[in-house]
């Protein structure tokens, strides 16, 4: 551990690799973290199924290449997509279960989650899946610092998205309907909003977002059926440090967790680099908690 | 009084329901002339498609044994068959269905399910009920040091994966001793049994371990590890982690223009790292329990080549070992009836211990424990598109191309 510590020390260029690749997942993260921050705030549902979506997001966009188009093509059309399938969801499963407590949410969610990864791999088969999207690296410092350019791409595109999806909550009528509706459901009711409608574009939203991100999964990584977990924990965790609708939060804590994963899978070893995230997020969480504590006025 | 009625009721159903089970599960292993085998593999879940290789292999070799006459168990003349269940991918169905298998279907010879983590929920059952299980797909260490009895593998085990691996990293270099190992392993039982061969020969051959990294098994980028390999610059990368490990490190030692001049790994051919990758996988080493090119025969298939094209003909794909070996053991089981001479478990349990035979896919002889000692490892070799044999020298077809030129040199 404290070897590698020194390689950092000694060549301090390779902490800059370690910068930029882990912020390059981090904007993965951070698009998942979008649809999931949404819904949890607005509907009050955790939804487990997030992962799944970003890991059908990757098929929908080999998918696309096999039909002979570009893969960059994928990225739109699986989100298309997964918009169409999470409206699918909601219409099924998800406005059953709306109003009712986050238990009921939960397991409704953590089932399509594993009919989505089944259904996958009925259909595509178990094995690995990857598509070569043949755009190539840029290198600096001798090669010692490399950046694959499709995950400069991802990383663009989560910024641009997160502040598409800012304007569109601050300056649309929709946008302004799912912030009412998050306040209070029953005002907006009142007020004459569709709030099924509005959790409807909520979650196909979300969906949408993964199935983005997913896209860029497939062409950065590899996906197979059942990928999902590790997105849907990692988005979990940036919601939580994040807190509910804070959007530029969860771009620092989506590529914070991106990075904090890297260094700490290089100092420590790759066993302990979720172990030590986790133990992060626990201590946000504690230094949250006091510095709440401290604004708390009691009434008594 | 209703609440009894109801009771009474409830009884009565399921005791029906219990009795109309029972007609099916009267299914001996032996009846009439035809010899049962049962079977538990994943044909959902997350190991289907090598569930499906595996399935595909027996199917084949029972096929093919019963095309050549069947089994001829003390002058009587037996056809084969096999009855499977899915096991969904889930050690705990698969010790369900051995117990199912057993007990209710009465089946008294067991084939193997797909994986290690399937193979050592099953054994346990299978070892209570001194029912012989030949398996050919669970390959860990830790299957063969439990003292069972009843357990039989035709291939190799995982500590031998990639030693001829770090043989060749130790033959090429002029001072083995200043060879810098790194390796990258899954953090499961697999895996990490691979990692512990690999390192122990590295070290037997005093070679220097740099890198031990332990990759998550919900792996989705392994960056952190590439970046240190960048760093320390070892001779020798080795990566295990079933097919998703195989494709993550081609597509990111290349993304991450990554030099090493030796990289080995497991699983290629079912992450399809040539297909998938095409000029980035070249190069890279690979380690298989069987190939086509070997010079291995026996009677009901011919040579190793024979049986792949057989394999084509009929599933319309190339077989992967996983296959080759599945159907192999549907002859271990054949030649074990026949020496036998009785169909009960126990002597053909011992039958199957006294095993010495030649099969397409490699020499078959157990040791005390159990585990298949007679075949090696194949290790090949991406070169120009194609998987070439490099080692052992004996089967190799190819000259090995070392040391792997930088990136900005391919």
């Amino acid at each position: 551990m404290f070897d590698n510590f020194m390689i950092l020390f000694d060549a301090p260029v390779f902490s800059i690799d370690l910068l930029v690749n882990g912020m390059l997942i981090g904007a993965i993260f951070v698009l998942a973290a979008y649809g999931m921050a949404l819904v949890w705030g607005v509907m009050n549902i955790i939804n487990v199924a997030q992962g799944e979506f970003v890991m059908l997001g990757g098929y929908v966009t080999l998918v696309v290449v096999k039909l002979g188009l570009n893969p960059l093509f994928g990225i739109p059309i699986s989100a298309l997509v997964l918009y169409a399938i999470g409206w699918l969801m909601y219409r099924s499963v998800i406005y059953r279960v709306v109003d009712r407590d986050v238990f009921t949410s939960l397991l409704a969610t953590f089932g399509i989650s594993i009919l989505l990864a089944q259904l996958t791999n009925q259909v595509f088969g178990a094995n690995v899946q990857t598509i070569d999207t043949g755009l190539g690296t840029w290198y600096f410092m001798n090669g010692d610092v490399t950046v694959a350019i499709i995950k400069v791409i991802a990383f663009v595109l989560a910024v641009f998205l997160g502040l598409v999806l800012w304007l569109f909550l601050k300056k649309s009528r929709t946008g302004q309907a799912i912030r009412a509706t998050s306040q209070n459901p029953r005002a907006a009711r009142i007020l004459g909003i569709d709030t099924h409608r509005i959790y409807a574009t909520t979650y196909s939203v979300s969906a949408a977002l993964c199935g983005a991100a997913g896209s860029l999964v497939v062409m950065a990584w590899a996906v197979h059926p059942y990928i999902g977990l590790p997105y849907t924990v990692r988005s979990f965790m940036v919601v939580i440090i994040a807190g509910l609708g804070n959007l530029p939060g969860v771009i620092m804590a989506g590529l914070g967790l991106g990075v904090a994963e890297n260094f700490a899978g290089f100092i420590l070893g790759t066993e302990f680099q979720i172990a030590f995230v986790f133990l992060l997020m626990i201590a946000v969480l504690v230094w949250r908690n006091f510095a709440l504590r401290r604004q708390r006025k009691y009434l008594k | 009084m209703k609440n009894n009625k109801r009771k009474f009721t409830t009884y009565f159903y399921s005791l029906l329901a219990a009795f109309s089970l029972l007609p099916l599960s009267v299914q001996a292993s032996v009846e009439g002339n035809t010899i049962t085998l049962g079977a538990a593999v994943s044909l959902t879940g997350k190991y289907s498609t090598n569930g499906k290789h595996t399935k595909n292999g027996y199917d084949l070799g029972v096929k093919v044994i019963n095309e050549h006459g069947g089994v001829v168990v003390n002058g009587k003349k037996y056809k084969i068959a096999i009855k499977y269940y899915d096991d969904e991918s889930t050690p705990a169905r698969g010790a369900q269905l051995a117990e199912r298998l057993i007990n209710q279907d009465n089946i008294k010879f067991l084939l193997g399910p797909y994986g290690s983590g399937l193979t050592k929920a099953m054994a346990p059952v299978t070892e209570k009920y001194k029912v012989p299980m030949v398996e050919a797909n669970g390959a860990s260490l830790s299957l063969f040091n439990k003292g069972y009895k009843y357990l039989f593998a035709i291939l190799s085990t995982t500590e031998q994966y990639l030693q001829p691996a770090v043989a060749l990293a130790a033959e090429m270099a002029k001072d083995p001793k200043k060879v810098r190992v790194a390796g990258a392993f899954e953090n499961d039982p697999f895996s990490q049994d691979i990692s512990t061969g690999v390192f122990a020969d590295a070290k037997k051959r005093g070679m220097k371990k740099i890198i031990d990294d332990k990759l998550p098994p919900d792996l989705n980028d392994m960056s952190a590890t590439l970046t240190k390999v960048k760093a320390l610059k070892p001779d020798l990368l080795v990566v295990s982690g079933h097919a998703k490990g195989a494709a993550l490190a081609i597509r990111q030692i290349s993304d991450m223009k990554v030099n090493v001049p030796m990289l080995a790994l497991t699983h290629c051919d079912s992450a399809d790292i040539i297909g998938k990758f095409g000029k980035a996988a070249e190069y890279a080493l690979c380690a298989a329990q069987w190939d086509r090119d070997l010079s291995y025969k026996d009677k009901y298939f011919g040579s190793a080549e024979n049986f792949a094209q057989r394999f084509e003909k009929t599933y319309g794909y190339a077989p992967p070992y996983q296959a080759a070996e599945s159907a192999a053991a549907v002859l271990v089981y054949k030649d074990a009836f026949e020496r036998a001479g009785k169909l009960d478990p126990t002597s053909v349990r011992n039958a199957i211990a006294k095993t010495h035979m030649q099969t397409f896919y490699g020499n078959i002889k157990f040791d005390k424990t159990g585990k298949n000692i007679a075949k090696p490892m194949v290790l090949f070799q991406v070169q120009d598109g194609k998987y070439k044999v490099v080692a052992p020298t004996r089967w190799a077809n190819a000259k090995l191309r070392w040391p792997t030129p930088p990136w900005s040199k391919r």
